[in-house]
This record gives C-alpha cells, structure tokens and sequence, in this order.
C-alpha cells in the first residue's frame, strides 16, 4: 500500500464522491466529514512514511497513459508538495465540517470531494500533462460551486474566474508542447516528465518565450496584479466554503508551480525576469493593500488582503535562493492556513447577519469575545506579527530577497508593514467601541462546531510560528536541491550570479571550519 | 477500326469494391423486402440496416489488414484505392453511422422512420461516402460525393416540418454551387495535366515544375470553394446552422460527423501535395481561411440563443480546427485529424443524441426554436443524470482534460508546435478559450438557474432504451477516452504513414 499511497490519496475522494450519489441527503454531511477525515489522516500518515533527509521525489508511481506520446500517469511529492498536500486535505476537511449550507449539501459535499482530488492531483503530479489534467479539472467544481452557491452577481463571477483561468492555461499548455517538443527535439523521444524535462537546457530565447507562456497560466491563478481582477469577483460572490478552499490552496497552485515548473525549467530566464517581477510583485502588495483599505465589505478586505500576502510568496519565490523559495513555500502553507482562518472566521459573521459590511458592526468584542479573540489572533497572524505562522515565512522571504536587491525589500517589507493599517482599522471598526446596532447586540458566541473548526488552525497557527522546523526542514531540503538544479543549469554570467552554488558553497565552508 | 479490348478479371481487382457493393446489397434488399411486405416495424430497419454495416466494416478491417501485409490495393482500372487514409475513413464512416442508425429507435413516432426508404438513402449515402474516400480520382469523388449528398437531402426533407424542406432545398443549392465548382476545378485541372488522378496530376505538376500556376491557381479555388461548401468553412459556411436546425437532431449530429470526415481524406489527398510543393498562396489562403473559420464561428457560437445552432456553429469551428492538420500537413498531423475526428464523433453523439431525447412535438407559446437555453434551465433539479451526463459532453467539446477531445486537441495543437506554426498554436489555443465560453453557457443554465417550467415534461421523453444505450456508449467513450488514446494513435499513425501521408 505504502508504494501507492499517492494514488490512493488522489483517487480516494473522487470514489467516494461517486458512492456519495448513493448516499442520503440528511446523511451527506456526516459522510463527506467522514471521507474528509479518512484523506486528512492518509496525508499524515505520508508526512509519517516521508523521509525528511530525502531531497529528491518519494512515493514514485508510473504508469503509461499515452504512451506513443510520451505522456504517463507519474506522481511523486518532495518537501515542497508534502504540505500543501497535507494543507489541501486539512482545509476540505475543516471546510466540509463547517459547513452551514443547506441548498442542496449532497451536491456541495460530492463536489467539494471532487474538488479534494484534483488539488491533491495538482500538487502531486510529476508529469506535465497530468498536471495540466488536475489543473484544469480542478476549476469545474469550483465554477459549480460559485455558480450554484453563490451570491447575486455569481454567474457573472464564476465564469470570469473559468474564463481567466482557463484561457491562461491554454497557453501555458502550448508551452508545455513546446517544451515536450524540445526534448524530443533533443532525444528523439516525446516526454512530458517533469523530473526528465529539468536536465535540458535550453537556449536563452527560448527559455524567454516558455517562461512567458507558463507565466501567463500561473500569473492568473496566483493571481499576479495585473491579473487579478476575477478574484474580487470570485470571492465576493463565493460562498464561505468556495473563498476559503479558494484562498488556501487553489491560489497556492500558481505559486506552487512557479517552484515546480518556471524555476527549474528557466533558471536563465527567472533571473531575467527577476526584476520585473519583482516590481509586478510590490505593485501588487502595495496596490492591492490600499484597495483593501477602501473596502467596506469585510470579506473584501480579506480577499485582498490575501493578493496582497500572495506578493510576499512570489517576491520570496524569484529571490532564487533556498531562504526565498523555501520562505515563500512556508508562507503558502501559513498563508493557507491564516486567511483560509479568515475566511471562515467572515463566514461565521455572515451566517448571523447575513451582512458582510463592517459598518453594520461594531463592539461585537463585547458581544462575541471568543470570536472576537479568534479573529484577533487570526488578523495578528496575517499582519505577520513574530510568533505567529506568517511572520516566518514573511521573515525568510524577505530575508532571502534582501540578498538580490535591498532597495526592493525594503519597499515590501515597509508596504508589509503599512499593510497592517487596514486589518487594524478594520478590526477596529468591527470589534471595538459600542455596540451600535441592536441586532447585534443577542448575537450569539462561536457554537461548539464553529469552535472545532477554528482552534486547530489557532494551534497550527501559533505552533508553527513558535517552532516551524518540522515543516520548515523538509522544505528546505528539497528547496536546496532545486537551486542547486538551477544553479548547475545556469548559463548566463548574471544566472550564475544570482542563484547561489550550494555544493560550492558547502565546500567552502567545510574548509573555513577545518582551518 | 477499334482494338478489341482485352481485360484480364483479375486485373480489375473486384473485392476492392466489396464494402460498397454490401451497403449497396443492403439497400436494394430494404427495398426488396417492402416490396413483399409492407408495414414492418422500424425496429427491424434499424437491424437489417445495421447488420449490413457490420458486413462492410468487417470487410473493410479486412482490407485493413491486407494493407498492412501489402501496401495500397489498386482495383477497376485503378479508379479504387484503397489506402490508409481509405480505410480509416471508412471505418470512422462505418462506425459513425453504425451509432447514428439506433436513434431511429425513438419511443414517440416520427414520420421518416415509417418508410423503407429512409433506410435504403441511408445505406446508398453510406456506399457514396465509401466511394468518396476509396479513390483518387476525381470523377469517382465526384460522383461518390453527389450520391451521398443527393441522399443525404432526401434523407433531411423527410424530417417533414416546413423547417426541414427549406433545410433541404437550402443544403441542396449549396451543394449544386459546391458541385459545379468541383467540376470547374477538376476539368481545369484535367486541362493543365491530361489526367483526372490526383497522383498523376502532382506528377505532371511536379515535372514541369508548375509551369501553368496561373491554371492551377484557379482550379484550387475552385476546389476550395467546393470544399469550402462541403466542409462548412467560412465563408461558405451560411448554410449550416439553418440546415442543422431544420433536420432532426440525429440527423444533424450525423451531418457534423460523417459527411465531414468524407470530405476531408478528399482534401487531405488534394491539398496535401499542392501544399507542400510551395503553392505559397494557397498555404496563405489556407492558412487564412483556417484561422477565420475557427474565430468567426466561434463568435458567432457565443450569440446564439438555440443550443443546436450553437452546435451547429460549434462544429463548423471544429471543422476549421481540423482543417488546420491538413495546413500543417505532416505525418503527425494528419494523425492528429484522424485522432480528433475519432474522439469527437463519440463527443458529438452524445451531444446531439441528449438534444434528441428531448424533441418536442410542439413548441410552447413564446418558443421560438427547438432546443433554447431556457429549455435546460435548471436540468441538474429536476433530472440530475441528464444534467451531469450533457455538461460532461460540453467539457469535452470545450477541450478540457481529461474527457475525450482534449487529448485531440492537444495532439494537434502538437503537430503545430513541431510543424513549425507557433503562431497558429496559440490561436487554435486561445480558440479554445473563446468556445469555452458557449459551452459553459449551457452549463450555466443547466446547473445554477432555476428551471423554466413547461419543459420539465419533454425532457427524455423520446427516450428509448436504444438511444440511452447510445448515450451511454459515448459517455463511456469521452470519459475513458485516455486509455484509448494510445492504441488509437499507434494505429492511425501506422495507416497514415504507411499511405504517404
């Protein structure tokens, strides 16, 4: 079983959404927390089997699909995907047992099950094709549950974001044929292997081209300023279950790639794009953190809030050295975890009042105060106060792009900062002061199963803040093996520059230390 | 006084119209069988039809393995080729009608099916299209082409709405405009070659080094334009939303699949040579006409308030997806034709067939069309099955993974990106994008808007247990379509290049 324990997490939500239709409907939710249980504690029983001291793929699996093409079923997880796995099946799992939807929960249950193994797919996959599989299959559900469970405007949202989406994997797929193209090219064999595509080396222009065609694909799911316009819309219609599976783990998807598949494949190329991306990134922190302040609706500010943070991940990730990547990796995880927090800590609100505006609010720490202290904890880990899950990966992020350019970080790390304004003032205007509306006045604290939803992503979020090196090593171990990757591919002067020679390095310091 | 003239009957090579001459057979003994006895069922049609398809595939597989073994068989005067590009055109013919045939099966009534005759047009176009895609010489095309279209019109008038005789006589003017042109271009051709064969004509070409390229010029247009007609590219396309919207919904499903793939082995053989001999303007025209046919119709697609012309517009930008395997012109590509063409006919079978079971009689007050949008409204409430199993052939028209006409897609869009057209690459993925949008459309109205009522009693109503096999079968088939990517390319490959191609 251990040698298909990836197939198996993958496929086991889909069969059992399929037995799911057999299923009662009053028993629907039981059943899907039951599944949703079963998956969580498969991944931990990975994390368990996975050997931290590996940097390379485990839990290899191979089987031809296409042969003729070169196209195989080939999964395998390293440090980086083993937690955003583990982060995927938590979140269902937490999602599913807050669920406080009654429109039609067997539907909602099956397709969040659906859901379920196209991101694990996703994070999973080694193969391009496979990848881009999961990838597109993964946004079905969510248009259906934009679409079915939404709010007034969730037509019009749910087809912007498939639309968005859809088109910038297009791209990214004739991208990938390319990219096959060149290894057949090279072989005289057709490959969609990752894990086989990273030994080529490509010329500088064509590593320009690729590596813009892939962006467009993972720029929009991030999604990057300028493409961000659908999350807005996305996450102001979603219900609380689609903003937070949303926002913890299929915006990680593009982030997740860009480690995957951009820096690996073009380390000549992300090195020359490094800056410019580095500048999409700040806009994008600065611009969308001011936006967040203007915001009245406190779901808003949350989402944005959330593309803001995003910026952090993708600064991190180009700063091309293990403290960035792994930094930024980190911070998919604990940016998963905090504003997938959020996220639900709105949608506790929205079930009381059915009213996401903060003036509508006010005082409700006087009325609501375990709420009011969930949401304190949850707001201090998002501004990345130390001690909390964030602020390492903020920290290191930064750290390591500090390392390729000071100026630019200490714009970010000062736009972090500024960032705090807008949560604070809107915790202010929700929490503090008097209670100035009647309705709020009877609104009732945190029930128990709200409670069984919120303090494990209180634990994890002070937990990893406290000590994060159970995650934060494996992590950093498959980070080291990819920046060596690119290192050894690098063909430019400035490449070589940039990204830092760890077996070198390693040597060097071995000497200092003998000296 | 003229020799006497001596032909050996092993020269002629007879079996080499065997396929043909079965559905032939089939016809004349439908009509053999209604002249003894009248008043069958049409239950017992549909068999006899189908068994009669069932003896030509078998031979046609037969002549498949003999190719194989041999290489192309020659037969009646070499008029016959049977190649790859013939036999697997064939047999997606075959296939395609033999999965069209059950949807007579219908648990109301429709007028068509009470005749013989309807049956015997059907297995006569069957023995035209064979024709058509068995040969290289242009007569044969042509008159293989013009049975089967002459049928074909027949076989939609019989539909007998007043919708139905003016999809007829609209369908059949085009093909009269779409025949001369094919008569003009082959005789210019003849002209300029001395010969109707198109490997003789690329011969003759090829060793005077296209001398008269004025002359040939106008002959490809010619044959553009007819295949233009034929294959439904703009702007010769004007013809197919109306004539899909008037004929039965099987019927149309079986338009955009068979006639098409018919027409376009002929192309391949046609266009193949005169594209790679550097006939730059027709690459240009071709390449324009490709590219205009995927956009425009796709735009036009997204307008549309009556699902079948949505598909009907949705198959016309197939059609010029396909074409663009035909620009590119290698051995991958035409591969890659053979592949999609496959995988979308188990797509679009489904598609059509879910229109089908749902045919009204009569329309409600306020409709305008057959099958609007709002007749789907909410489906996923009222028949959850029925929702699920349409969206699931939209996704898979829509090209995403992992259903049926993705791994088309990708193969062809593939053979592009190693044909050395990037840029059409990206156009025919971006393409993808813009059809995304009117295929999610009907999804919208399925499963997040609230049913219309009035409808509710015409859903499945012309349901049998024939045709919910039939959209079983393609479901099935655009589901699992993955594992049988493989198999399907190894084979195709092996046809195509074993003919040259």
């Amino acid at each position: 079983m251990q040698e298909h324990i990836l197939s198996i997490l993958i496929f086991f939500p889909a069969l059992a959404a399929m037995l799911g239709f057999i299923v009662h409907k009053d028993s629907a939710r039981a059943y899907g927390i039951t599944v949703a249980a079963i998956e969580f504690f498969l991944s931990l029983w990975l994390w368990n089997l996975y050997d931290p001291m590996t940097s390379g793929m485990q839990f290899m699996e191979k089987a031809p699909l296409v042969a003729a093409f070169g196209i195989n079923y080939l999964v395998g997880i390293d440090g980086i995907s083993l937690f955003i796995i583990i982060l995927s099946t938590f979140f269902t799992m937490i999602g599913i047992a807050s669920l406080t939807e009654t429109r039609r929960v067997k539907d909602l249950i099956i397709t969040l099950l659906f859901l379920e193994m196209t991101m694990v797919g996703v994070f999973a996959a080694l193969d391009a094709i496979v990848f881009y599989v999961f990838w597109e299959l993964s946004l079905i559900p969510m248009l259906y549950i934009i679409g079915a469970w939404g709010g007034p405007l969730r037509i019009y949202a749910s087809i912007k974001f498939f639309l968005y989406t859809f088109t910038g994997s297009l791209v990214m797929l004739v991208g990938m044929l390319f990219m096959a193209y060149f290894y057949y090219q090279a072989t005289g064999q057709w490959s969609f292997s990752i894990l086989e595509w990273y030994r080529l080396i490509l010329p500088e222009n064509f590593q320009l081209w690729l590596f813009a065609a892939f962006f467009v694909g993972f720029a929009i799911k991030v999604p990057m300023f300028p493409f961000h316009t659908w999350l807005p819309y996305a996450h102001g219609q979603a219900p609380t279950i689609g903003s937070v599976i949303l926002a913890a783990i299929l915006l990680k998807m593009g982030t997740y790639a860009f480690v995957r598949f951009s820096l690996p494949l073009f380390p000549d190329a992300a090195v020359f794009f490094m800056f410019p991306i580095a500048i999409l990134a700040i806009i994008m922190i600065v611009y969308t953190a001011m936006v967040a302040y203007a915001q009245e609706d406190i779901k808003q500010v949350v989402a944005y809030s959330s593309v803001s943070h995003m910026g952090v991940i993708i600064l991190g990730t180009f700063a091309l050295n293990v403290e960035g990547i792994s930094g930024s990796v980190f911070l998919m995880i604990a940016h998963g975890v905090v504003s997938g927090a959020l996220f639900l800590l709105v949608g506790v609100i929205y079930d009381r009042r059915h009213t996401k505006l903060m003036s509508e609010f006010g005082g409700l720490a006087s009325v609501m105060p375990r709420y009011a202290t969930i949401f304190g904890i949850m707001m201090m880990a998002s501004v990345g106060m130390p001690l909390t899950i964030n602020f390492v990966g903020e920290f290191l992020s930064l750290l390591g792009f500090y390392k390729q350019s000071h100026a630019f970080t200490l714009v970010a790390g000062t736009a972090i900062i500024v960032g705090a304004i807008y949560m604070l003032s809107a915790y202010k205007k929700m929490f503090f002061g008097n209670v100035t509306k009647d309705e709020n006045k009877n609104l009732k604290d945190v029930n128990r199963t709200e409670l069984l939803a919120l303090v494990p992503l209180v634990i994890i979020t002070i937990w990893l803040g406290v000590y994060p090196k159970p995650v934060l090593e494996p992590i950093s171990n498959s980070v080291e093996s990819i920046v060596q990757l690119m290192h050894d591919k690098a063909q430019t002067k400035e490449a070589q520059a940039r990204i830092p020679d760890l077996a070198n390095q390693g040597a060097m310091n071995s000497q200092q230390e003998t000296h | 006084m003229l020799e006497p003239i001596h032909v050996s009957l092993a020269s002629l090579n007879i079996t080499t119209l065997a396929p043909m001459l079965i559905a032939i057979v089939g016809a004349l003994v439908i009509l053999g069988i209604d002249l003894v006895k009248e008043g069958l069922h049409k239950s017992f049609y549909v068999m006899v039809s189908l068994l009669f398809l069932l003896l030509d595939l078998g031979s046609v597989i037969d002549f498949g393995n003999i190719f194989l073994k041999n290489g192309p068989i020659l037969g009646m005067f070499d008029m016959m080729l049977i190649d790859g590009l013939a036999i697997l055109g064939q047999i997606i013919i075959v296939v395609g009608s033999m999965l069209f045939i059950p949807l007579a099966l219908t648990s109301k009534r429709f007028h068509e099916y009470n005749y013989p005759e309807y049956f015997s047009l059907f297995l006569f176009m069957i023995a035209g299209f064979q024709f058509m895609v068995a040969t290289d010489n242009l007569i044969l095309i042509f008159v293989g082409l013009e049975t089967a279209s002459l049928a074909l019109y027949a076989l939609i008038a019989l539909h007998n709405r007043s919708k139905s005789f003016e999809a007829a006589v609209k369908y059949f003017t085009m093909g009269a405009l779409a025949a001369g042109f094919f008569a003009f271009g082959s005789m210019i051709f003849y002209a300029i070659t001395g010969s109707i064969e198109i490997n003789q004509i690329a011969s003759v070409l090829a060793a005077d080094h296209y001398a008269n390229i004025g002359y040939v010029l106008v002959a490809v247009s010619f044959l553009l334009a007819a295949f233009g007609f034929k294959l439904s590219m703009v702007p010769f396309h004007t013809w197919t939303p109306d004539v899909y919207e008037g004929s039965s919904a099987a019927l149309a499903g079986y338009m955009s699949i068979v006639p098409k793939i018919a027409g376009f082995i002929v192309a391949m053989r046609l266009f193949e040579f005169l594209v790679h001999s550097g006939v730059v303007w027709l690459q240009v025209v071709l390449y324009i006409a490709v590219v205009i046919t995927m956009t425009a119709s796709n735009i036009w697609a997204m307008v549309q308030t009556d699902v079948k012309r949505m598909l009907a517009y949705s198959s016309i930008s197939h059609a010029g997806f396909v074409m663009a395997a035909i620009l590119i012109g290698t051995t991958q590509s035409n591969t890659a034709l053979f592949l999609y063409w496959a995988l979308f006919s188990f797509t679009n079978l489904g598609a059509f067939t879910m229109l089908w079971v749902s045919r009204q009689k009569n329309l409600l007050p306020g409709q305008s069309s057959d099958h609007p949008y709002e007749k789907f409204a909410g489906l996923v409430k009222t028949m959850p099955m029925a929702a699920i199993m349409m969206a699931l052939f939209m996704l898979s028209l829509a090209g995403i993974p992992p259903f049926g006409l993705f791994w088309g897609k990708i193969y062809i869009i593939a053979s592009a990106v190693t044909g050395g057209y990037t840029v059409l690459a990206l156009i025919m993925a971006l393409n993808s994008a813009i059809a995304a949008y009117y295929y999610l459309k009907l999804i919208v109205f399925m499963f997040m808007k609230e049913p219309v009522t009035g409808y509710e009693k015409y859903y499945f109503t012309n349901a049998s247990l024939s045709l919910k096999t039939i959209i079983g079968i393609a479901a099935i088939g655009t589901i699992f379509a993955v594992f049988a990517v493989n198999p399907l390319l190894k084979v195709i490959t092996l046809f195509v290049y074993n003919s040259g191609y």
